[in-house]
């Protein structure tokens, strides 16, 4: 039989998954509800957060806490996250982005989790509270990583650094439907520019990997250069490190492999498709 | 399994139910309240046919736990019209042969509804983004994308 809990604080939602191995959290539940309607999800208890600091926005200065339950609707009303809307829109039709939760989002395997491609080419720090006590922060790349063991873990927010430049954010998302198929992949690019050399490239990928993933090929290949042709060209060339591309209804391995140097390239070279 | 007692506002009225804990305010609407306006489609959030407004936002009812609607406001397609009176975007539908079977119809309206109490004069691509979570499988769009757009630009607008 499912349950449904209403937790008032995060702490009360932490202890219970730490505790209860058949606890499910539930963001916007547009991936857990696709379970209970399907009948997959037909045991334990669904936690239902209502405490406020789980949708709260801290967006005023350089850096910017996200509450795991803020939603895509949400960042797309708020001016000072103008630099996350492309990646806040890329999800879903407005209903959608309505419910899908930052939260969520991390844990949507692939082909979705295009607002994760964003947060870790921004070096976003994941806030992870294990039962009662306050949470810690982790590096995004590595919760993904973990993702498949931090199944009982709450993440309460998700902390970043606002870019000193919005313009040297980048982000990409390649689908055949529009405006809103699924992605056959993402690209979401940091390149701040000093003295108009890259210092500290940061790229990821989404639907290139069981996660989102970093290119550091890429990051590689454009540190410490101007965007040129040749840097562009090298940066196509080591685009396809360390992806590992499913097959799925979207788009074959074979041809994402093929289109993403290619949007790679377009991207870097500020075309606007 | 105990019933949980649940509250809001729909479409303008307080309505009460006992819901299990973990049903859905689709189910809620349409078992226990009778507004069979949402429909179920896929339960999946693809097609956008159970549509409706919490708090004057587009939500996909199936994918809604109904207990997280306490205290909130619900509207669907079933409000639209003051008493004989359809709203515009209802009238605009009829005059633009917007509807074939009308499966989609009440998730187009919801979602169009939407768009036009923020952006009384959307442009073409802003309807289109409006629309763009819910499937027609009958009129190829073009019709309801011009009912829209009609409705937009009608007097009554204000007024609904
Ligand atoms: C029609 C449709 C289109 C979609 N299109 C896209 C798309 O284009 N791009 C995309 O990236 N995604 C897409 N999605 C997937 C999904 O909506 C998003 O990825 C969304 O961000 C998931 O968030 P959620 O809050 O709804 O997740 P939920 O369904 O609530 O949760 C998903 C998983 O994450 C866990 N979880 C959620 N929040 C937390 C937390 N704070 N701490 C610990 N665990 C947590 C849940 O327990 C569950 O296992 C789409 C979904 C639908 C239905
Ligand atoms: S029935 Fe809800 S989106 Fe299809
Ligand atoms: S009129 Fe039949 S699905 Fe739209």
């Amino acid at each position: 039989m499912l349950d449904v809990r209403s937790c008032a604080t995060l702490s009360e939602a932490a202890g219970i998954l730490s505790g209860d191995r058949q606890a499910v959290l539930i963001g916007g539940g547009t991936l857990v509800m696709r379970d209970v309607n399907e009948g997959r999800l037909t045991e334990g208890t669904l936690l239902h957060v209502t405490d406020p600091a789980f949708r709260r926005i801290e967006a005023g200065g350089g850096r910017i806490e996200l509450g795991a339950g803020v939603t895509m609707g949400m960042i797309l009303a708020n001016r000072e996250l103008a630099f996350l809307h492309p990646a806040a829109r890329a999800i879903g039709g407005p209903a959608v982005r309505n419910m899908a939760s930052v939260g969520g989002n991390l844990f949507a395997p692939a082909p979705y989790g295009d607002f994760t491609v964003a947060l870790l080419a921004l070096d976003a720090q994941v806030v992870v509270q294990a039962g009662f006590g306050s949470g810690r922060a982790t590096p995004l790349e590595e919760f993904l990583a973990a993702r498949e063991r931090s199944g009982s873990a709450l993440v309460t927010s998700v902390q970043l650094s606002r870019p000193a430049n919005p313009g040297d954010f980048h982000f990409r998302k390649i689908s055949r439907v529009k405006p809103k198929g699924i992605s056959v992949l993402s690209i979401a690019a940091h390149l701040p520019l000093t003295g108009g050399r890259v210092a500290q490239a940061r790229l990821a990928y989404g639907a290139m990997a069981p996660t989102p993933i970093r290119a550091r090929g890429v990051e590689r290949a454009l540190e410490g250069k101007s965007l040129d042709a040749g840097a562009i060209q090298a940066a196509k060339q080591a685009a396809l490190e360390g992806c590992r591309p499913a097959t799925d209804a979207i788009a074959s391995e074979w041809y994402r492999r093929e289109v993403l140097p290619v949007h790679l390239g377009r991207l870097l070279a500020g075309n606007s498709r | 399994m105990a019933k949980i007692p649940v509250q809001f506002r729909l479409n303008g009225t307080d309505r009460a139910a006992f819901v299990d804990a973990p049903e859905t305010l689709l189910n809620t609407l349409r078992r226990s309240l009778g507004d069979f306006a949402p429909k179920y489609g896929c339960g999946q959030g693809a097609c956008g046919v159970c549509t409706v407004l919490i708090d004057g936002e587009p939500h996909l009812s199936c994918l809604t736990l109904s207990i997280a609607c306490e205290g909130r406001q619900v509207e669907t397609a079933s409000g639209m019209a003051s008493g004989p009176e359809l709203h515009p975007l209802q009238a605009q539908f009829m005059e633009h042969f917007a509807a074939q079977c009308g499966f989609c119809t009440p998730g187009m309206l919801t979602a169009a509804r939407s768009l036009l109490d923020k952006n009384p004069n959307p442009t073409r691509d802003e309807v289109i983004e409006a629309i763009s979570g819910n499937i027609c499988r009958c009129t190829g769009y073009e019709p309801i994308v011009a009912a829209i757009l009609a409705a937009a630009g009608s007097p009554g607008l204000r007024r609904a």
